[in-house]
């Protein structure tokens, strides 16, 4: 399918929860959707038989400034060899997607790393701690307003 | 013992004093940790194989403290790893020698300016014998630094320091 006919299709569908969209966009058209009914259109584009996005390429964390976070998934289906982005745009107050990771395993350590790396908490998710820094490191590092620690356990961090 | 054998006649006895006959052992078989930490572990790796060959210096890495003599921290420190490295730094008996290896453990290295996680150096957690330049330092560079550490270790003595 084209990625016009995945926006129409998930339009007609889910109506509101689509929010956006640039289908000509280049090299990756996206979507652009609600960040509560993510896990349903995931669900959605792995199962239907005209869809079958079978492997999620990717799930980055964002953040696009002035408190606003995101997450883009990049799905492909090996099956129907097509592909797409979603995105999905939270704030720093609530930064609240809903988890799919029951819809594809791949991305359980790929949340895990956008929680850890910008506080997105992901409802539904069995193991959300953090991947790659210490247990008790404090704040997520790579939020643009993020400020390096002086002293991390007796440890200068500066240079 | 090529050198000396079959030089005696009977009473095959050597004298020396008693710091040269230490540190002329310590020197020689230098057992190293057996960790890495990045890319410098590769060029430690490639150091140790057959190509440029630490066995002949008496080094070979052991897999744990408790046997090693010389921690080569080769890599990115980061702050995660570093109380590890500072237990292992623990668990090696004395003397022990460190020498850090590349940029990273030596100062930071790319990480300097926006590493909120990397540890600008080492020594600030253990105290280090030889800095070994480079990212990463070719096994030469190594192996010079194993060079400076046994001249380093040549001059140790067991003497008692006189009280300033």
């Amino acid at each position: 399918m084209t990625p016009q006919q995945i926006l129409e299709s998930l339009k007609s569908r889910f109506g509101e929860a689509v929010l956006d969209a640039k289908a000509d966009a280049f090299p990756d058209p996206w979507i652009r959707v609600a960040p509560a009914s993510v896990r349903e259109i995931c669900l959605f584009l792995r199962d239907d038989g005209e869809m079958l996005f079978d492997v999620l390429m990717c799930l980055s964390g964002m953040d696009y400034r002035g408190g606003k976070l995101g997450v883009v998934y990049h799905c492909d289906s090996t099956a129907k060899r097509h592909r797409i982005v979603l995105k999905t745009e939270v704030t720093d107050a609530e930064p609240r997607v809903a988890s799919v990771e029951s819809v594809w395993k791949t991305a359980n350590w790929h949340e895990r790393e956008a929680f850890d790396m910008y506080g997105i908490v992901f409802d539904g998710h069995p193991d959300l701690r953090r991947i790659l820094m210490p247990d008790d490191w404090r704040g997520f590092p790579l939020r643009k307003d993020y400020q390096v620690p002086e002293f991390y356990n007796g440890m200068k961090v500066p240079y | 013992m090529g050198l000396l054998d079959q030089k005696f006649e009977n009473s095959n006895i050597v004298i020396t004093s008693m710091d040269n006959l230490l540190n002329w052992a310590r020197l020689s078989s230098l057992w190293g940790m057996q960790f890495g930490l990045a890319c410098c572990a590769i060029e430690m790796m490639a150091t140790g194989a057959s190509h440029y060959d630490l066995d002949r210096f008496g080094t070979f890495f052991r897999g744990t403290p408790r046997q090693s003599d010389v921690m080569i921290v080769a890599g990115t420190v980061t702050l995660k790893m570093a109380s590890r490295i500072r237990v292992l730094y623990d668990q090696m008996s004395e003397p022990r020698y460190v020498i850090s290896m590349g940029s990273c453990s030596n100062c930071g290295g790319p990480y300097w300016e926006h590493g909120y996680h990397v540890l600008k150096g080492v020594d600030r957690i253990i105290p280090v014998d030889v800095y070994v330049p480079g990212c990463p330092p070719r096994p030469e560079a190594l192996m010079e630094g194993l060079l400076k550490l046994q001249e380093k270790i040549r001059t140790e003595s067991l003497a008692k320091k006189k009280s300033a």
